[in-house]
């Protein structure tokens, strides 16, 4: 019994560090020279189109009923005389760009963006395009999974900045429905007290571009070496949102040690 | 002219060929038959450089492609065209960009070259007004004669088709592999046609190895694979009723 249960953590460590080995081969061969540049160059606009402006819907309509929670929330928790009402607008600012727009958004986006990417690229192996590619001499990784890493490092922080504005104007939306603090109140937690935004920002979207590379890497990964049929694809889509979403919170907690303490 | 020299080929602890050798002639369809997972795809795509085999050598007139550089590799891979067994055209772009792709990758051409060059292509294969779809949207017969424009776009010498006509009615199929004879002798190609299809091996069979486990168990054409005494071979080619039909026929 004991043999058969370190038999099996031995052999699944072997084959963790085949997968990532076989996962830096493949960032290795991502950066190798484009053959053709103006075509790579239209792959990444169009996987900037793809992956960000067409997420900007559900990043917006998130943001903005999260911001208007959040303002609830705040202003009912500290109904307390001894607090100014300004706080809420302070709290809400501090919570948006640490926390709710970099992370909770990256994770919204790790779903949608993740099981898009393994599944294309999983049923490109499957249909034998990736070796359609290969046969032309096209270099697959560096043609398919390049512009998407890129594109959605490039966006992905542009697209979390609209986040956090679209928090701040759903909380001024809270506050004019609901008059549990005044708009001016609200604003003025916002404005005030600025001397570490920039900072902040800076960390929180610098944050966000290594989340994109997680996920968009660790997806493509999963969806370039499917291996069998559609019900692979399936699940190798699965396992790119569950492995991107654990790793973005590990590296969440990661980063936020290292940079805030 | 490609020559296959002692080619081993093992995935982990399992070996799939043994010891290939044989000769594929230019302006021929050269064909591989034998059973499913008797190891013809594996054997293809070693031959065109998609998996390496462990011994052996392929001689693309006379170039080793297991010794050469990366370079050489790929000048070799632009005088390579495959069809695959699905066609594996590119879902995202439309019949035009799937053909024209090679060329926007691999040439100086003007858009206005390219377009001429795809449009005589596709006219070629007899797809005609179909420039604008999408893969999904024509039939499995039409995406098989896109991927074959798709693969004679670069003016290849070597021309691979993996089951040209699965999936394919038996009049279709009887078009593809005519379409895929003809462009051989056109373009002097030396074309490999892999099929466990009796009725190809019929119509185009020119010089035919028969694989069987992994080995080149038999070789010869059309005429004399109806008429060997080799048992695998008979069991394979006289498998189907038909077959045997024709057999009891020509032995009166
Ligand atoms: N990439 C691979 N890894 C491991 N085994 C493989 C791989 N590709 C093919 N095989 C095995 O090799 C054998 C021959 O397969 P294949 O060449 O596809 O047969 P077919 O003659 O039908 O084309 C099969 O047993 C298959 O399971
Ligand atoms: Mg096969």
């Amino acid at each position: 019994m004991l043999i058969f249960v370190v038999n099996k953590i031995i052999i699944n460590r072997i084959e963790y560090f085949y997968h990532i080995g076989r996962y830096a081969e493949m960032l290795g061969q991502m950066f190798s020279r484009p053959e053709k540049f103006s075509v790579y160059w239209n792959k990444l606009m169009e996987e900037i189109y793809q992956l960000g402006i067409k997420s900007f819907g559900i990043v917006v309509l998130m943001s903005a009923f999260m911001g208007m929670v959040i303002v609830i929330q705040t202003a009912t928790a500290i109904d307390s005389p001894l607090i100014p009402a300004y706080t809420v607008g302070f709290t809400t600012k501090q919570s948006i760009i640490l926390e709710f727009s970099p992370t909770i958004i990256s994770l919204i986006l790790a779903g949608k963006v993740g099981s898009n990417i393994a599944s294309e690229l999983g049923s490109m192996r499957v249909t034998e395009q990736i070796d359609a590619l290969e046969i032309m001499g096209v270099n697959s990784r560096n043609f398919l999974i390049t512009p998407k890493i890129l594109g959605a490092v490039l966006i992905f922080p542009l697209l979390i900045v609209f986040s956090m504005l679209f928090g701040f104007l759903g909380g001024w939306f809270a506050c004019v429905s609901t008059e549990l603090v005044t708009v001016e109140k609200y604003k003025y937690g916002i404005v005030a007290f600025n001397n570490n935004d920039m900072m902040y920002l800076t960390y929180a979207l610098s944050k966000t571009a290594v989340f994109a590379f997680i996920m968009t890497s660790i997806s493509a990964y999963q969806g370039y070496y499917v291996k069998g049929g559609s019900l692979e694809v399936g699940k190798a889509s699965t396992r790119a949102v569950v492995y991107s979403s654990v790793l973005i919170l590990l590296f969440n907690y990661l980063i936020t040690q290292l940079v805030l303490i | 002219m490609i020559e296959v020299k002692n080619i081993d080929k093992s995935f982990g602890e399992v070996q799939i060929l043994h010891d290939i050798n044989f000769t594929f002639q230019e302006g021929k369809t050269n064909i591989i038959i034998g059973q499913s997972g008797s190891g013809k795809s594996v054997l293809a795509k070693c031959i065109v450089g998609l998996h390496k085999p462990e011994n052996g050598q392929i001689l693309y007139n006379g170039r080793d492609l297991i010794s050469m550089g990366k370079r050489e590799k790929k000048e070799i891979r632009k005088e390579i065209g495959m069809l695959f067994q699905g066609g594996a055209l590119f879902d995202s772009l439309t019949v035009e960009e799937n053909v024209m792709f090679p060329l926007t990758m691999f040439t100086k051409m003007s858009k206005k070259e390219m377009r001429e060059r795809v449009k005589f292509c596709l006219d070629r294969v007899n797809i005609l007004d179909k420039n604008k779809l999408f893969p999904s949207e024509i039939s499995g017969g039409m995406q098989k004669r896109v991927a074959i424009a798709r693969a004679i776009v670069m003016k290849p010498k070597y021309l691979f088709c993996d089951e040209p006509n699965s999936g394919l009615d038996p009049r279709t199929s009887i078009l593809i592999d005519d379409l895929i004879k003809d462009l051989t002798e056109e373009y002097k190609m030396t074309t490999v046609v892999i099929t466990h299809d009796m009725n190809s091996v019929l119509e185009i069979g020119e010089n035919i190895m028969f694989i069987y486990k992994g080995k080149n168990h038999w070789t010869g054409d059309k005429e004399s694979i109806l008429t060997t005494q080799n048992k695998e071979v008979t069991d394979f080619v006289y498998s189907s009723k038909f077959m045997r039909m024709y057999r009891e026929k020509i032995m009166k």
